[in-house]
C-alpha cells in the first residue's frame, strides 16, 4: 500500500483550545455577513436602529464644540472620574425628569452607551444559568449580553399593551418553583425595540408589584421615552419604585449615537459596585464625549431638537404604515406611538431569515426576527426600522420588501415547503 | 517602477463582505511588495475613474455574479485595461456550474452526476413530482447548491425526500437555476493554479476537514471551524492526479493567470471536479493564500508576480 502523505494543519485559530466557554457564544453568522450591503447606498435599509443624525442641526453641535474647546479644553482631554462628570449628571437629572424620574446625582453614573450599563448590570447580577425575564420579542443588544453571560433567557408573553404581568408571574413562579434563580427582569417599556409597543401605566404598576414580590430587580431601559410622536407614555416606572428599579438612559437616539454617552440610575448599593465594575472596566467614561454633551445641553435649545425628531419620525412612522398597508396588505403590524420600529408578522410558513438573500437581490436590508429572541422563535416576524432612511426610501424600501415576501411565497407555494 | 495596481472590492452581492476582506488582504501584500496599490468599491464612478487614472494593472476581488460573470472582464477589455484574472469567456463558463462541468465532462473529467433546473420547470410541472423523479433515479444523499453562486451560499446536503423541498428553496433564493448533484464520499481538496505567462502550475492541494462535517459558509471564514492540511493526507499518486484535472480544469475554461478548482477524491482515488473559481477567496482563511504560502512563496512576492504576468499579457 502506498504511503499516505502528512503535513502541517491549521484551523487558523491557535488558541482555540483556551477560550472561556462563553466564548462560543461569540461567533460571526452568514447573516451578519449578508448585511454587509447596507452600507452600499443603492440599499434602502431598514435594519440598523439608527436616528436621523442628518436632522441635527450641524452648527448646534459646532457650538459645542468650539465652547468645549475655549473654555473646558484640558479639562474634556485628561482622564475623568469612573462616575462620569457631575455637571452632566446635574443635567441628566432634568432630562430624567421629563419621564417622571427623579435621582440624586449621587445614584446616577455616566456610561458608554446604555448597552454598557446593561453589561455590567449583567456582569454584576448573573451567574451562569441564573434568569432573565424578558420581553418576547426583546432587544437584541440585551439578548446577546445575557446570551454571553450564559444566563437563562426567558420570553414573557407581550402583546400591543406590553409584558403581561399574569405572564411575567406564571413565568416567575413556574422557573423559581423548578429550583431556579429568577434575578432580573429586562424590559423597554416606552417604543419597545423591535416591538415598538408601549407598557400602558397600568401594566407598569402590575409589573412591580409581580417583581416586588418575588425580589426581582427591574431593568427600566428607556432610550426611546422622549420620542413620543402625539401622547407622552405613562410616567416612567422608576418613578414609582426608586428601589426595585434601575434606569438606563442614552443619549444615542436624542442626539447621537457616535458620541457613546449613556446613563444609569440605580439604588446606592448597586451604584456604588456599578461605579467599581466601570471603572475596572475603562478607567473612566470617555471625558470628551461628555463634555460635549454638556456643553450641548447647556448651550443649544436641546428640547427644540427633541421636537424636530418627533415630527420627522412621525412622518416616517406614517409613511410605513401607508407603504404597508399598499404593499403588503396580509402583513400584520404594530402601530407604534413613538420611537424607531414596527413589527412584523408575515403570512404563516415565511421564515424571514431564509429569505434574506432575496434582499439583498432586491436591494432592501431589514433584521429578521428570530434576532430579537434567545430561543429561536421569531422565524416569520421582521423588524422594521423606518427612523434612518427618507420617508420616501421609507416606503421604497417596503415595496422592495413586498417583492421579498412575494418570491419567497412563490417559492414555498411552488415546492409547498412552509414550515 | 512598481505597477499602480487598483483592486475592486465589494460591491452588492451575498458575498459583499467576504469580497471585501479579501480585497483588504490583496492590496496589503502588494503594498508591502511596493506596489502603488488603490481599493474602491465598483460605482457610478468606476470606469470615469479608470478612464481617467489608467492604473497599470486592475485585480478585481469581486465576488458574486458582480465580478465572476464576465461583465467586468468585457468592459475592463473594451476600457483596455491590464487586469489579472480570466477573461469573459473564461469567467464566464467557470461561474456558471453547470457548464463548466459539461466542458469537463467532454475532456474526460469524472464529474458528480447532475441535473440543473430552472425555477420555472417547478412552476409549470408538478414540483413534487420533479422532485421525487430526481430523487428515485439520482437516489440520496445530493447536494443541491445554486447554479451560479460561491461561498457554499445556499448550498445543502439533502439525505431524504423530506428535506429536499426545503433544499431548493434555500438555493433559488440565491439563483433561479439550481444544480442538484449526487454527492461523492471522500476527501475534499481545493487545488490552486497559477499562470504567470509560462504555462499554468498546480500548487500544493489543501484538504479541508470542517468539524461541522460540511464545508459551509460558517466553516470558510470563521477560524476554527475547519481543519486545513496541506499537503492533504493523500497517497502522492493521488495527489498528482487530482493536480492534473486542476490544471486540465484550469485550461479547458480557458482560464487565466489564477484559479482555485475544488474537488472531491473518493476512496478509490479518482478525483472528481466539483467546480472552478475565477476569483478565489484570499481572506486570512481562504485557500487561495494557503497554497501560495504551502509553495514556499510569500503573499506579497507571488500577488505581485501575479499583477505583473496580467501587465505583460
Amino acid at each position: 500500500m502506498s504511503e499516505t502523505r502528512t503535513g502541517s494543519v491549521t484551523n487558523f485559530d491557535a488558541w482555540k483550545h483556551a477560550y472561556a466557554a462563553r466564548a462560543a457564544n461569540l461567533s460571526v453568522s452568514e447573516v451578519r455577513a449578508l448585511f454587509s450591503v447596507v452600507s452600499r447606498p443603492e440599499v434602502v435599509s431598514l435594519a440598523g436602529g439608527m436616528p436621523d443624525v442628518s436632522a441635527l442641526d450641524g452648527e448646534l453641535i459646532e457650538q459645542a464644540f468650539r465652547s468645549l474647546m475655549s473654555n473646558r479644553r484640558n479639562y474634556a482631554l485628561q482622564y475623568g472620574g469612573g462616575q462620569g462628570d457631575l455637571r452632566l449628571r446635574e443635567q441628566i437629572q432634568e432630562i430624567m425628569a421629563l419621564d417622571g424620574v427623579h435621582g440624586s446625582v449621587e445614584d446616577l453614573m455616566i456610561t458608554t452607551g446604555s448597552q454598557h450599563a446593561l453589561e455590567l448590570l449583567a456582569d454584576l447580577f448573573l451567574d451562569q444559568g441564573d434568569v432573565v425575564l424578558v420581553e418576547a420579542p426583546s432587544y437584541v443588544g440585551a439578548v446577546g449580553i445575557f446570551r454571553h453571560k450564559e444566563a437563562h433567557i426567558e420570553h414573557v408573553y407581550t402583546d400591543d399593551d406590553g409584558i403581561s404581568p399574569e405572564a411575567l408571574a406564571e413565568a416567575a413562579d413556574r422557573l423559581i418553583e423548578q429550583g431556579k434563580k429568577v434575578k432580573l427582569l429586562y424590559l423597554v417599556p416606552n417604543f419597545a425595540n423591535p416591538s415598538g409597543v408601549t407598557l400602558t401605566a397600568e401594566r407598569r404598576a402590575q409589573v412591580l408589584e409581580v417583581c416586588r414580590e418575588r425580589g426581582i430587580l427591574i431593568i427600566e431601559d428607556n432610550p426611546y421615552g422622549l420620542l413620543y410622536f402625539d401622547q407622552k407614555p405613562p410616567a416612567a416606572m422608576r418613578s414609582m419604585d426608586a428601589e426595585g428599579v434601575v434606569y438606563l438612559g442614552s443619549f444615542s437616539k436624542i442626539l447621537s449615537p457616535g458620541l457613546r454617552v449613556g446613563y444609569v440610575l440605580a439604588p446606592p448599593a448597586i451604584r456604588e459596585k456599578l461605579v467599581l465594575a466601570n471603572e475596572s472596566a475603562i478607567l473612566s467614561p470617555a471625558t470628551f464625549a461628555q463634555m460635549m454633551v454638556s456643553e450641548y445641553l447647556s448651550l443649544t435649545d436641546w428640547q427644540g431638537q427633541i421636537d424636530t425628531y418627533r415630527k420627522l419620525y412621525a412622518t416616517k412612522r406614517d409613511a410605513a404604515l401607508e407603504a404597508l398597508a399598499q404593499y403588503l396588505p396580509r402583513v400584520k403590524t404594530t402601530h407604534p406611538q413613538g420611537g424607531f420600529f414596527l413589527w412584523l408578522t408575515l403570512p404563516d410558513g415565511l421564515n424571514s431569515k431564509e429569505m434574506l438573500p432575496l434582499a439583498v437581490n432586491e436591494l432592501v436590508a431589514y433584521t429578521p426576527g428570530t434576532a430579537f429572541y434567545g430561543d429561536g422563535r421569531g422565524a416569520n416576524n421582521i423588524r422594521v426600522c423606518f427612523s434612518h432612511p427618507t420617508a420616501e426610501n421609507v416606503k421604497v424600501g417596503i415595496k422592495r420588501l413586498s417583492n421579498v415576501v412575494n418570491l419567497q411565497l412563490d417559492l414555498l407555494d411552488t415546492f409547498g415547503a412552509k414550515d | 517602477m512598481q505597477p499602480t495596481i487598483l483592486v475592486l472590492a465589494g460591491g452588492i452581492s451575498h458575498e459583499r463582505d467576504v469580497s471585501l476582506k479579501s480585497g483588504r488582504r490583496v492590496a496589503d501584500a502588494l503594498t508591502d511588495a511596493g506596489a502603488a496599490v488603490d481599493m474602491r468599491e465598483p460605482d457610478s464612478e468606476l470606469f470615469g475613474h479608470l478612464l481617467a487614472t489608467r492604473p497599470d494593472v486592475v485585480w478585481s476581488t469581486l465576488h458574486g455574479s458582480v465580478g465572476e460573470d464576465g461583465s467586468l472582464q468585457d468592459l475592463l477589455r473594451l476600457a483596455r485595461i491590464p487586469f489579472v484574472g480570466s477573461d469573459a469567456d473564461g469567467a464566464r463558463l467557470a461561474w456558471n456550474k453547470p457548464a463548466a462541468k459539461i466542458i469537463l465532462k467532454r475532456h474526460g473529467v469524472q464529474t458528480p452526476d447532475s441535473i440543473t433546473l430552472p425555477k420555472s420547470t417547478f412552476r409549470e410541472l408538478n414540483a413534487e413530482a420533479v422532485l421525487a423523479l430526481v430523487a428515485t433515479e439520482m437516489s440520496f444523499p445530493l447536494i443541491v447548491k445554486p447554479a451560479k453562486s460561491g461561498s457554499a451560499q445556499g448550498v445543502s446536503k439533502v439525505e431524504n425526500a423530506k428535506a429536499f423541498a426545503k433544499a431548493m428553496v434555500d438555493a433559488f433564493v440565491y439563483c433561479d437555476q439550481v444544480l442538484i448533484e449526487k454527492f461523492i464520499e471522500g476527501t475534499e481538496l481545493a487545488i490552486s493554479v497559477v499562470d504567470l505567462g509560462f504555462g499554468p502550475r498546480a500548487l500544493p492541494a489543501v484538504e479541508v476537514e470542517p468539524n461541522s462535517g460540511a464545508f459551509g459558509y460558517q466553516e470558510r471564514y470563521v477560524p476554527g471551524e475547519t481543519n486545513y492540511y496541506v499537503p492533504a493526507r493523500l497517497r502522492p499518486a493521488d495527489l498528482e492526479r487530482a493536480a492534473e484535472v486542476a490544471l486540465l480544469a484550469h485550461n479547458a475554461l480557458r482560464l487565466r493567470h489564477l484559479s482555485r478548482i475544488d474537488i472531491i477524491v473518493d476512496n478509490e482515488g479518482t478525483p472528481w471536479f466539483l467546480e472552478a473559481n475565477v476569483t478565489p477567496g484570499m481572506t486570512e482563511t481562504s485557500l487561495f493564500p494557503q497554497a501560495v504560502v504551502a509553495d514556499g512563496e510569500s503573499l506579497p512576492d507571488a500577488y505581485l508576480s501575479i499583477a505583473l504576468a496580467a501587465l505583460r499579457s
